[in-house]
C-alpha cells in the first residue's frame, strides 16, 4: 500500500512538473556532442541555449533547447531525432553536420517536422525539401565567393588547394572553387587531398604546393588541420598567402596556438569573435563566462538560428500546444518573410531555404582579424 | 633526389612516432597476451598532461614530460589493476572488449576534463631545424629527437628484458605463464610492471607525437594507436626490434605512397602492404613462429 502511495505521489509530481514546463516551446538540437567533432556540436548546443535563455528572459516567447548526441553520424542522428520528438520537441535546430543531416532531413521531410540547420552547409541538404532551411552559407556559395574575391583583388595568379576529401563541406567548396577558377582564368597549379584519418602529416601536401610555385594556397577546411598546415609550412619556410573560408574561423581561439603562424592568413567569414559591435561583444562575454572558450562560428550560427526561429514563431503565432506538423507548415510559410540581424549579419531567407547574407573578408594581422575593404 | 630524401626523412620521422607507440603495444601483447586498445588513449592523456603542465601550471617542457610519464605510468597500472586483472582467467574476447571500453572511457573523461575544443601543443623540443644542401633538405629538431628517443628506448628495453631479473621474469611470463608461476615468479607483479613501462612509453610517445603534429584533442590517440598496432603486427607482434622496424617502414610507406601515388591513398597503401606481408609471412617481419603443442 505504501509503495502504491509513493508511486502515485511520484506520478503526480512528474505530471505537475511536465505541465509546468509545458509553456515553453521545445527546440531540438542534434549534433556531435562526443567524438572527434564534439567541438562543433557542443558549440551549437551552448550557442542555442544562450539565445533561448535570453529570449525566454524577455518574457515573450518561451523556448527550451534540448540537445541529443549523434556523433556526426546519420543513423545515430535519426535515433536522436526520434528521442527528441518523444521528449516533446516540435521544431528542430538541426543537424550540426551535413553528413548526419542527409539522413535526418529525409525522415523529417516525410514526417513534416521543420528543420533549420545552423551549420549543415552541403548544397544537397535543402534541395527538394521545403521544410529545410539553413543559417550558414551553402558550400558552393563559399567556393564561388572565394575564387571571385581572389581574382577581383588580384591576390595571385597561381593557386594551390589543400582539401579534405573525406568531408562533404570541404569537397563542396573545393569543387565550386575549381569550377569558378576555371571560368575566371585563375590557374590551379597544385591540388592535394587528405582524409580525416591522416590529418597529422601534411609534409607531402605542402611540398606539392611549394614545388608547383603556388603563390596562394586555398584551404577549404576547418581550422584544426589548417593550424597544422600553417605550422608545417613554416617549418619548411614556405610562406604563400593562405586563404580560408568560414571553417578557418576559430584558429585564433585555438588554445596554445602560436598566432604569429597565422599572420597574413585571409578568410571569408560571416562571423568573427573579435568584432567590435555590441551584440558580438555581449555574446562572446556570456559564452566565455559560461564555457571558458571563445565561441566559433558554429555557436554564432546556432545563436542566430534560435533568434530566427523565435522571430518566425512569433510571426506565425505558434504556441507550445501547436503540433510539430502544424508548426512545420506555419514556419514554412512565414520563414521567407522574416528578417533578423544577428551575429552573422542581416539575414533573409528565400523559399528554397537558402540564407541571404554577406561574408566579410578579414586578414589576420598581429593576432587579430582586420577587416579588408 | 633531394626531394626523395626529404620525403624519406619525413617518413622516418612519422614512422619513429609509430614505432614508440608500437613498442608499448608489442610489450603488453608479448607478456600479457592481450591487445590493449586503450594504449592510444594513454598517449592522448600523456600529451594532455604535458600540455596542462606547461600551459596551466607553468612548468618547463622537460619537467612536463616527467609529470606526464609519472601520471601515465600510474594510470597504466590503475587500468590494469581495475579493468584487466579481474579478467585474467576470462576469454581473450572479453578482455579485448574491456580494452575497447576502456579506450572510450578515457576519451570521454578527457572530453569532460579538457573540453572538446582542440588545443595547439607547443613543442617540447627546442633544437632548431637542421638545414642541408642549401636549405633544400630540412630536418626538424622534433625528427632528430624522436629518432634518437626511439633508439635509446629500444636499446634500454632490450637490455632490460635481457639482463635484469624483472626483465627475465617478463620473458618467462611471456613464454609460459603457468610454468613461470610455478617457478616462483609473481605473474601479477610482472604484468603490472609491463603496463607501467608500456604506459610510461606511451606518455613519451604522446609528447613526441604532439610536438611533431601539434593538434591535441580527446581523439588524438586513436588513429596513431591503430597505425602503431598495425606497425606492431607488421614487424611481428611481441618483438621489440620488430616494433621499431615495423613502425619506421609504415611511416616511410605512408609518406612515399602519398608523395608518389596519391595523397588520398597513403593509408590504403599502408594497409595493402600489411596484408601482403601477412600473406607471405603470417607472423610479421620479425615474428617468431610458435608451434602449438596439441
Amino acid at each position: 500500500m505504501k509503495k502504491i502511495l509513493v508511486a502515485a505521489l511520484a506520478l503526480v509530481l512528474v505530471m505537475t512538473a511536465s505541465f509546468a514546463a509545458a509553456d515553453a516551446i521545445k527546440i531540438g538540437v542534434i549534433g556531435p556532442l562526443t567524438g572527434p567533432y564534439a567541438q562543433y556540436g557542443l558549440a551549437v548546443e551552448y550557442g542555442a541555449k544562450i539565445a533561448a535563455e535570453e529570449i525566454s528572459a524577455k518574457g515573450g516567447v518561451q523556448l527550451e533547447v534540448l540537445a541529443e548526441d549523434d556523433q556526426g553520424d546519420g543513423e545515430l542522428g535519426v535515433n536522436a531525432y526520434n528521442k527528441l520528438l518523444d521528449d516533446g520537441v516540435t521544431i528542430m535546430l538541426s543537424t550540426v553536420t551535413s553528413g548526419s543531416c542527409a539522413a535526418v532531413s529525409d525522415v523529417a521531410y516525410e514526417e513534416r517536422v521543420f528543420m533549420l540547420t545552423p551549420s549543415g552547409s552541403a548544397d544537397s541538404i535543402t534541395q527538394g525539401k521545403d521544410n529545410m532551411f539553413r543559417v550558414c552559407f551553402k558550400d558552393s556559395a563559399q567556393g564561388l565567393a572565394s575564387a571571385q574575391y581572389i581574382v577581383d583583388k588580384g591576390l595571385a595568379t597561381k593557386v594551390g588547394v589543400i582539401y579534405n576529401n573525406a568531408q562533404d563541406y570541404s569537397m563542396g567548396i573545393y569543387q565550386s572553387f575549381k569550377t569558378k577558377a576555371a571560368e575566371l582564368g585563375l590557374e590551379i597549379v597544385a591540388e592535394a587531398a587528405f582524409s580525416d584519418d591522416t590529418n597529422a602529416d601534411f609534409s607531402v601536401q605542402i611540398a606539392k604546393m611549394k614545388d608547383a610555385g603556388a603563390e596562394l594556397v586555398f584551404l577549404p577546411i576547418y581550422y584544426t588541420p589548417a593550424s597544422m598546415i600553417l605550422q608545417q609550412a613554416n617549418a619548411v619556410d614556405y610562406a604563400p598567402v593562405f586563404f580560408g573560408v568560414d571553417g578557418m574561423d576559430g584558429i585564433l581561439g585555438l588554445e596554445g596556438f602560436d598566432k604569429s603562424l597565422a599572420e597574413g592568413v585571409m578568410l571569408l567569414t560571416p562571423f568573427s569573435a573579435d568584432a567590435e559591435d555590441e551584440l558580438t561583444k555581449n555574446f562572446v562575454a556570456t559564452y566565455t563566462a559560461a564555457h571558458g572558450d571563445i565561441p566559433n562560428q558554429f555557436a554564432a550560427d546556432a545563436y542566430d538560428g534560435i533568434y530566427a526561429l523565435a522571430a518566425a514563431i512569433e510571426a506565425a503565432g505558434i504556441t507550445a500546444d501547436t503540433s510539430a506538423e502544424d508548426a512545420c507548415e506555419m514556419l514554412i510559410s512565414v520563414f521567407p518573410t522574416i528578417e533578423i540581424t544577428g551575429l552573422t549579419g542581416t539575414m533573409r531567407w528565400d523559399a528554397s531555404g537558402e540564407v541571404d547574407k554577406t561574408p566579410t573578408a578579414v586578414v589576420i594581422t598581429d593576432g587579430v582579424y582586420v577587416g579588408v575593404k | 633526389m633531394i626531394q626523395f630524401l626529404s620525403y624519406l626523412v619525413n617518413g622516418i620521422s612519422l614512422g619513429s612516432v609509430y614505432a614508440i607507440i608500437a613498442l608499448g603495444y608489442s610489450m603488453v601483447y608479448g607478456i600479457a597476451k592481450m591487445l590493449n586498445f586503450a594504449h592510444g588513449d594513454v598517449i592522448m592523456v600523456g600529451a594532455f598532461m604535458s600540455f596542462s603542465a606547461t600551459q596551466y601550471w607553468g612548468m618547463s617542457p622537460m619537467v612536463s614530460v616527467l609529470v606526464s610519464v609519472v601520471v601515465c605510468t600510474l594510470l597504466g597500472m590503475t587500468i590494469e589493476r581495475l579493468a584487466y586483472k579481474p579478467l585474467r582467467q576470462a576469454t581473450s574476447l572479453a578482455v579485448l572488449i574491456t580494452a575497447i571500453g576502456m579506450s572510450y572511457l578515457l576519451q570521454n573523461l578527457a572530453l569532460l576534463i579538457w573540453g572538446a575544443n582542440p588545443k595547439s601543443f607547443s613543442s617540447v623540443v627546442n633544437i632548431g631545424t637542421l638545414s642541408l644542401f642549401d636549405g633544400r633538405l630540412r630536418i626538424t629538431g622534433e625528427t632528430v629527437v624522436t629518432v634518437l628517443a626511439n633508439l635509446v628506448i629500444m636499446i634500454a628495453l632490450t637490455l632490460f628484458t635481457g639482463k635484469t631479473k624483472m626483465g627475465k621474469a617478463m620473458r618467462a611470463v611471456s613464454e609460459d605463464r603457468g610454468a613461470a608461476e610455478l617457478m616462483g615468479i609473481n605473474v601479477n607483479a610482472t604484468i603490472s610492471m609491463t603496463f607501467a613501462i608500456g604506459s610510461g612509453l606511451a606518455a613519451i610517445a604522446g609528447v613526441l607525437l604532439c610536438s611533431a603534429y601539434p593538434v591535441l584533442m580527446p581523439t588524438t590517440g586513436s588513429m596513431p594507436g591503430i597505425k602503431a598496432f598495425t606497425a606492431a603486427v607488421f614487424g611481428g607482434i611481441g618483438s621489440i626490434p620488430g616494433a621499431l622496424i615495423g613502425g619506421i617502414l609504415l611511416g616511410v610507406i605512408e609518406i612515399l605512397g602519398k608523395a608518389y601515388v596519391s595523397t588520398e591513398l597513403g593509408d590504403a597503401l599502408v594497409f595493402a602492404v600489411l596484408i601482403i606481408v601477412l600473406l607471405v609471412k603470417p607472423t610479421g617481419l620479425l615474428g617468431k613462429k610458435v608451434h602449438e603443442k596439441v
